[in-house]
């Protein structure tokens, strides 16, 4: 690997992103799974890096998953993009900053189709009006939040508790990255990096003290796939994909998986316990999984916050092995309490993934 | 019907690296001037057999170039030899020895 | 009278020498050191496996004439059409020639393989281009960055040729047999390896080239598989691990290779881009300089004495490009004779 030749590529790809003022836009499938995760970015972007976001409640999904299974048609998705545009401009912010990577994906695929077809935009505008009496002004600035922590990530990096390093051998970390397939795939000028060596999480690995690790499958989409998943018919195919990932990924010994698209962090975690419950195969060490965390998450980890604070107890691959190497502190028997102290109940112990 | 409702589906790609070429090798030594292919279907157009079945002698030899033999056991015997696609080869290529010797290798491996 | 050159490449030299053989006086720039242009990357020639030297001494013996004068290490900054027909230019040196007609050999320049991104040339240290084999040819060694002899070596054809991606829709004529030439000089190195074509189509348009080709096949042994790289990636050993599809087969299809050489294309070089627009001479969608007539003016341009030869105008190989360049000294010769009469 010759980073010089990957830094003439980052060097191309370098995008416009917003300092402060941010419009934040959940995400389904990340509130859902990794909650933790979203709060602990507007913590960090306020508390720890002190700029403005505001969290508007009457944000609503944007359907793109409805849009990406073929039952939502795309000037239904148009209507409710225009009607996030139309919060944030009565909210009077203009830097639109979505969680997810699909919507990051969709939004600027709309932006885009409304530039070359004003009429469609004039159509959708009616649309809003017509059903709401809204109106909006587009987004000055459209970046994920992936590319807001990575923005900052040498501010993070001056704050930094426990690096990306293991305690015990002093060596970095070896981490995969994993990009969604709508962060750049569709408009590579979008993505930081581009399409094929994306920088955005290597950025935040490397300042974080970690090695990030190219390996054979490393641009293959995690196999979510939308209706690939939804229908049960076609999950085989969806969850070959994450294998294919693995097989490749594994000979590197890889630490943690780190990923900026929830759907992606999401089905490398849980398709680990799938994959062993039906093939008897694990892909950590000692029979664990390879951990797998989202962005907001590994810059949580390494500003010190708690894990269980953070939500880490969701995932479904144990996260120990990788905390034990950063030296960050746990209370094992607080892995599964609620924010009053009261037990959960933990869940129950898969056959083949080592999960303590 | 497992508990899951769907197994993890098998790649159809075709794995150079594993795949075993054995096959491939008996053929370009057996039958050199099968090397000469350049896939213009020329054969398989007039084939007795293939314009009633699957069998399609361009693809099969392919396959075999490529270490995919697991179709090969299912088609070679459609071949009638008529020796019709060995007369319009542009290439020359001897596409009957070239039957003859996958025919002969998959025999010697079955016993 | 007299014509002004721009490039010493093969066209330049040929056309130089052709006109002061019929009396004319020649001035020759070059921006580089020495004659010969792109020829100076190659090894041996298709489809006679000629030596690429040899063929550069002969053209550049034949400036050593009375009527030629070579401005080495000399760039024409600035070309202007004067008012009286006759042409001027400027030279980075301080000169200032004008010559009663101008030719323009400004030749191509070699499609730069990282703008392939997913081929990860410059990234992964086994992946290399047609004309950094060629210079190993020089060498008689092809081995891996790490010394090794690599095993499995694939070319791929149609690097920056016929993909709308990196804007260039035409395709470069000459890699397709460069590839066929180049993986028989691999197998006569390395006798062991397995060497393998992707290909789109096999463009063997050339006296030879099909013969070629398929000696390739009967006598070296070389595999080609039709289907286009859609990406390549490093593994631990830092071999290269490619997906394509075997198109002829209908299924995609994933190898590892010792060392990846990619068939870089031909683009439109700076010299001629710049010149086009000095000159506003129209330009073809790929940035070559166009013809007046592809047929019967394939030395004219758009602008009365303004003279084109080579791969200025389009792909071509070494023949038609020395036969280019005679025809373009002929054609200029007849337009300097009918315009002196008048």
């Amino acid at each position: 690997m010759e980073l010089l030749g990957k830094e003439q590529i980052w060097k191309e790809y370098q995008k416009e992103i917003a300092d402060n003022n941010y419009f934040y836009a959940r995400s389904c499938i990340r509130q859902t799974f990794f909650p933790g995760s979203e709060w602990v970015y507007l913590d960090i972007l306020r508390n720890k890096l002190h700029k403005n976001v505001i969290d508007d409640p009457r944000h609503t999904t944007c359907t793109g998953i409805g849009y990406h299974s073929d039952v939502v048609p795309i000037e239904t998705i148009m209507t409710v993009v225009a009607r996030h545009f139309a919060l944030m401009t009565e909210a009077g912010y203009e830097n639109l900053t979505p969680s997810c990577i699909t919507s990051f994906g969709i939004y600027t695929e709309i932006l885009d189709t409304w530039e070359h077809h004003p009429e469609i935009e004039e159509k959708i505008r009616e649309y809003l009006y017509k059903a709401t009496r809204r109106e909006f002004k587009k987004p000055r600035n459209l970046a994920h939040t992936s590319d807001i922590i990575y923005k900052f990530r040498n501010e993070i990096a001056s704050q930094i508790l426990h690096p990306l390093k293991n305690i015990h051998t002093g060596r970095p970390l070896k981490v995969v990255d994993h990009i969604g397939c709508h962060y750049a795939k569709m408009f590579p000028s979008k993505g930081i990096g581009g399409a094929e060596f994306p920088a955005v999480l290597t950025g935040m690995i490397e300042a974080w003290g970690g090695e990030p690790i190219d390996y054979p499958e490393r641009r293959h989409c995690c196999g979510f796939g939308f209706r690939n998943y939804l229908v049960m018919a076609n999950r085989g195919f969806s969850v070959a994909n994450s294998k294919k990932k693995f097989e490749s990924m594994q000979p590197y010994e890889p630490d943690f998986i780190v990923a900026n698209c929830p759907g992606c962090a999401m089905f490398l975690d849980k398709w680990q316990y799938t994959i062993s419950e039906m093939e008897g195969i694990t892909y950590g060490a000692n029979g664990y999984g390879i951990p797998v965390l989202t962005y907001e998450e590994m810059a949580a980890l390494v500003l010190g916050y708690d894990p269980w604070d953070i939500g880490l107890q969701m995932h479904q691959v144990a996260v120990e092995p990788l905390l034990d190497k950063m030296g960050i502190p746990y209370d094992p028997d607080k892995k599964y309490c609620n924010s009053r102290g009261e037990s959960l109940g933990a869940p129950k112990c898969p056959t083949y993934l080592k999960i303590k | 019907m497992n508990f899951w409702g769907y197994s993890i589906s098998e790649a159809r790609v075709i794995d150079y690296d594993k795949n075993d070429k054995s096959l491939a090798t008996c053929l370009a030594q057996n039958a050199p001037s099968s090397k000469l292919c350049i896939g213009c279907g020329g054969c398989t157009a007039t084939c007795t057999a293939g314009n009633l079945t699957e069998f399609n002698i361009r693809k099969l030899q392919m396959l075999v170039k490529r270490g995919e033999n697991n179709e090969i056991r299912q088609q070679l015997h459609k071949c009638m030899l008529c020796g019709k696609c060995t007369l319009v080869c542009p290439r020359g290529v001897d596409t009957r020895k070239m039957i003859l010797t996958l025919i002969d290798y998959l025999h010697r491996q079955s016993l | 009278m007299n014509v002004i050159i721009i490039g010493a490449g093969p066209a330049g030299c040929e056309a130089a020498f052709r006109l002061a053989n019929e009396g004319i006086q020649v001035d020759l720039i070059e921006k580089e050191n020495s004659t010969g242009g792109n020829l100076n990357n190659w090894y041996q020639l298709f489809p006679d496996r000629k030596s690429a030297k040899d063929l550069n001494t002969i053209l550049s013996n034949h400036l050593q004439h009375p009527h030629i004068r070579l401005h080495l290490n000399t760039e024409a900054t600035d070309i202007t059409r004067e008012e009286n027909g006759k042409t001027s230019v400027q030279l980075s040196d301080g000169a200032l020639l004008t010559g009663d007609a101008l030719l323009l050999a400004t030749g191509f320049k070699l499609f730069e393989a990282q703008r392939k991104e997913e081929y990860g040339y410059g990234i992964y240290e086994n992946v290399i281009t047609s004309v950094n084999l060629e210079n190993k040819f020089i060498n008689h060694q092809i081995t891996m960055r790490s010394g090794a002899l690599p095993q499995r070596i694939g070319f791929i054809h149609c690097v920056g040729s016929r993909d709308e991606k990196i804007c260039n829709y035409h395709c470069s004529k000459l890699c397709c047999i460069t590839a066929v030439k180049q993986a028989i000089e691999t197998r006569e190195l390395l006798p062991e390896a397995e060497i393998i074509c992707f290909y789109m189509d096999m463009r063997m348009f050339g006296p030879g080239y099909e013969e070629m080709y398929r000696k390739a096949q009967e006598k070296y042994n070389i595999k080609f598989i039709r289907g286009r790289l859609s990406e390549a990636s490093e593994n631990q050993n830092k071999q290269i691990i490619i997906k394509a599809e075997d198109t002829l087969i209908g299924k995609p299809l994933r190898m590892t290779l010792d060392l990846l050489v990619l068939m870089v294309g031909m683009e439109a070089s700076e010299g001629s881009q710049k010149a086009a627009s000095q000159l506003h001479l129209t330009q073809a969608p790929s940035g070559f300089i166009q013809p007046a007539d592809p047929h019967y003016g394939n030395n004219r341009t758009n602008q009365e004495g303004v003279f084109i030869a080579g791969c200025c105008s389009a792909p071509m190989n070494l023949t038609d490009t020395l036969a280019d360049a005679r025809s373009a000294a002929n054609t200029i010769s007849e337009w300097l004779n009918r315009n002196t009469q008048h």
